[in-house]
């Protein structure tokens, strides 16, 4: 990296980042929104001022919004079509008699 | 803390003039209309029409500014709050609305706009925010009233926004209305507190509501009549309950508060109409509060001021904790 490549990112915006936040022990990570700030250790201080201010996180994640890789929108029908037509992967699927009770 | 309930056009900027009307491919824009037609829900990666995308930005961008600058009439108050627990809710409240700001730039930002950006749309006078915040806070009742009446009328705004049609819109109101209820109580409960006190205590409370009644009302935007945007915002599942019936619930809910609180709201024509089954109102005054829209209102240019100082005086800040972060990169890589 050169000086200049250097001066003109501390003149531009903090880097955005994903938050993801775990309410509490057992449950898991749920993104609950992004914020700028210079680095890792700033957006964990960020996102808690942001995001935990009634005691609604016990653990946060961060993560550079840039470095997400997100499945395409426009394929959503062909990405996620091959589940579509295999219902016998659902317990629905099958019948049982009622006698068997909850199975 | 609130949005302008109605679409107000922020200033020209050279950049709009020069935009060329895209034309919308007719078969991106069926699947996105019968998106909206089943009351589903438009994420970030989707296609949207250019004009939705940016009614959005301009709303949901106006909104952060109004919760940004909304910091300011109560901010002035923390030093002079009555007690160390009133001066911890206020500063915990400013705080809320901060917070508020942050959630709504980055729901616009998810619409491919930047904060600086936006912040720039705010700074140069040209981006709108709620006009509400453009009247001075004269008194500590200031203070309770704007937690009774302008986040009460915020609530009744927010929460049809928190099923509006752009998903992280909607998400960001969910979080924000939750924690807008605090505001209300606070304000209200402040108020009850001064209503035990002194006479000239009990005029102040008055005095404050005699203030702010009219401004609230107006906060819900011009008669249904004349918002022509109004339908736009309907159609497109942005805009979920009209100014006039947004109008109407606030009133039927404020009118008993006032009086368990021992105010009267300043109307002589606010009354029980027993065949509406609501409370009947007068005449808003819509000159003023375009004045005030348009720049001319008390604080209008303090505000501003206020934020742009605030903005410049932190760029030093900006700048070392990027520079750091910089340097604290490299010499990770070097080690």
């Amino acid at each position: 990296m050169n000086t200049k490549t250097t001066e003109s990112k501390a003149l531009s915006e903090w880097p955005l980042w994903e938050v993801f936040v775990r309410s509490k022990q057992g449950l898991e990570h749920k993104h609950c929104g992004s914020l700028h700030a210079s680095d890792a250790q700033h957006a964990l201080q960020m996102a808690r001022d942001v995001y935990t201010r009634r005691q609604e996180g016990v653990s946060i994640w961060v993560v550079p919004s840039n470095n997400i890789t997100a499945s395409n929108p426009d394929d959503k029908g062909e990405f996620f079509e091959p589940a579509s037509d295999k219902i016998y992967r659902h317990p629905t699927f099958y019948s049982i008699p009622e006698e068997v009770g909850h199975m | 803390m609130y949005t302008q309930s109605f679409s107000v056009p922020d200033g020209a900027s050279k950049a709009d003039k020069k935009a060329v009307e895209a034309i919308d491919p007719p078969e991106l824009m069926d699947k996105f209309n019968k998106c909206i037609d089943s009351d589903g829900r438009i994420e970030p990666q989707d296609w949207m029409p250019e004009a939705y995308r940016k009614t959005l930005v301009r709303q949901i961008s106006q909104h952060a500014h109004s919760e940004i600058v909304g910091m300011l009439p109560e901010g002035n108050w923390i030093s002079r709050a009555p007690s160390l627990k009133r001066k911890a809710i206020l500063i915990a409240k400013v705080q809320d609305e901060g917070g508020h700001g942050l959630y709504l730039y980055s729901a616009a930002e998810t619409l491919g706009t930047s904060r600086d950006q936006m912040l720039e749309g705010l700074h140069s006078g040209r981006a709108k925010y709620s006009s509400i915040f453009n009247y001075p806070t004269l008194t500590w009742a200031d203070v309770g009233v704007i937690g009774w009446l302008v986040d009460g009328a915020a609530i009744m705004n927010q929460i049809p926004l928190c099923r509006c049609s752009y998903g992280p819109y909607a998400r960001a109101m969910i979080r924000v209305c939750k924690e807008e209820s605090f505001h209300q109580r606070q304000g209200y409960e402040a108020l009850l507190v001064m209503m035990t006190g002194t006479a000239e205590q009990k005029a102040m409370v008055q005095d404050a509501v005699n203030r702010w009644w009219w401004k609230c009302l107006a906060m819900f935007g011009p008669p249904d009549a004349d918002s022509p945007n109004s339908a736009q915002g309907m159609r497109w599942g942005i805009k979920r309950i009209s100014n006039d019936d947004l109008r109407q619930k606030f009133v039927d809910a404020t009118v008993p508060q006032a009086k368990v609180l021992g105010v009267t709201l300043p109307d002589p024509d606010l009354k029980w109409n027993e065949q509406r089954q609501h409370y009947d109102y007068g005449a808003i005054d819509w000159d003023e509060f375009w004045a005030t829209v348009n720049g001319n209102g008390p604080c209008n240019k303090e505000r501003l001021a206020t934020r742009v100082k605030a903005w410049s005086e932190g760029q030093w800040v900006r700048d070392a904790a990027l520079a750091h972060a910089n340097k604290k990169r490299t010499q990770k890589v070097a080690a």
